[in-house]
């Protein structure tokens, strides 16, 4: 028999009774919750069942939701069942204030690297976790970019140069008013003119 | 053909100042190290290829070794984290060296105004000429060439041992 979502469904809630919970298929994807601090119980299991085997994990992200008081960073998992080709999706949510989540790096290889991204962008602490460090950003970066708590545009930012988005600064784009009208390039003199 | 530098000529002679003479050899035998990232390094290869020929500048010996190379052309979006890479290799070349901007990104950063992109090489590096452009034509990055030339033909030999130099440098914590 193949497998379908909703025998999936129907043996984790067989093994998990209300601990899985939101059940939902957006796009035929079969999705749910769990308490975090099951993550690894509902990963091994649906990695050792003898019929689930979802033994590849495809994707390891985070999303931050800032409107859920206690539950702001949602852990996804996305693993694929390679003999039947059937993907899951699995969710844990966390507090941002105590963003800890246990590794999935033994379990699968592929998550050590994902957790590091995750840690990255929203700072998920994944607890056990091998070697737990900025992946893509600078060493030097104090805050998780990805975490929906900044302004569009920050005006605090230092590393912005005005001058070359036209608004401000010393260069100007030829415009400036003398006394005699504006400043024509002839004026401004060409390169290789006056050297530092 | 070079144009000749002003000097006093007669039967079998010719005297110029030794500037003119080093600055008429650089500026027509600059090796580019071509630092490309993204799409400005495909006009690039435009740049380079039979129809734009950057050659005809001299500049057909692109060298992908710092140390034997003039000029580093950057082009494309460099991240944060790219950044001490674009400084290393800069370190790495021999005085004198130059250094040109290809297109918006470098220049400045370009559209990427976010947490993860350097808002210009010019924070890492000095550079000598900015070339416009999302990405420049081939053109544009043929005439930023052409101002890099005028710039090394018309450099200074004592530039680089001048005081303002080292200031530079040291603004941007070399040496």
């Amino acid at each position: 028999m193949a497998l379908t979502n909703e025998h999936i469904k129907q043996r984790l809630i067989e093994k998990f009774d209300t601990q899985v919970s939101s059940f939902e298929e957006p796009y035929g994807m079969l999705t749910f919750e769990a308490p975090k601090d099951m993550n690894l119980k509902v990963l091994n299991f649906l990695y050792d069942d003898a019929e689930l085997k979802f033994r590849f994990m495809t994707d390891l992200t985070a999303v931050h939701y800032p409107d859920q008081p206690g539950r702001e960073l949602a852990v996804v998992y996305h693993l694929h069942n390679l003999e039947d080709n059937i993907r899951i999706r699995f969710k844990v949510f966390t507090d941002s204030n105590k963003p800890d989540v246990y590794t999935a790096t033994a379990l699968f290889s592929a998550a050590n690297w994902m957790e590091r991204e995750t840690y990255d962008f929203y700072g998920v602490n994944f607890v056990g976790h091998p070697n737990l460090k900025r992946i893509l950003n600078v060493d030097e970066m104090d805050y998780f970019p990805l975490r929906k708590q900044y302004p569009l545009e920050d005006q605090s930012r230092v590393d912005k140069d005005d001058e070359m988005f036209g608004r401000g600064g010393a260069i100007g784009f030829g415009t400036e008013k003398t006394d005699h009208g504006t400043i024509t390039e002839l004026e401004k003199g060409d390169v290789g003119e006056e050297i530092v | 053909m070079a144009e000749m530098p002003e000097g006093h000529q007669g039967e079998g002679f010719f005297a110029t100042t030794l500037n003119s003479v080093i600055g008429l050899a650089r500026k027509n035998s600059i090796w580019p190290l071509p630092f490309a990232t993204s799409c400005c390094g495909i006009e690039f290869m435009a740049t380079m290829g039979a129809h734009y020929d950057l050659a005809r500048f001299g500049s057909e010996r692109v060298g992908f070794s710092p140390r034997q190379c003039d000029l580093l052309m950057v082009m494309g979006t460099i991240s944060k984290k790219m950044g001490p890479v674009v400084k290393q290799v800069y370190l790495q070349m021999a005085e004198p060296r130059w250094v040109m901007a290809v297109g918006a990104c470098a220049s400045s950063g370009g559209v990427f105004d976010t947490y993860s992109v350097l808002q210009g090489i010019d924070q890492v590096v000095p550079v000598d000429v900015y070339v416009p452009g999302c990405p420049p034509r081939p053109e544009a990055i043929l005439d930023g060439v052409i101002r890099i030339q005028q710039l090394v033909g018309k450099e200074s030999l004592r530039r680089r041992n001048s005081e303002g130099y080292k200031a530079l440098l040291e603004s941007y914590g070399i040496q």
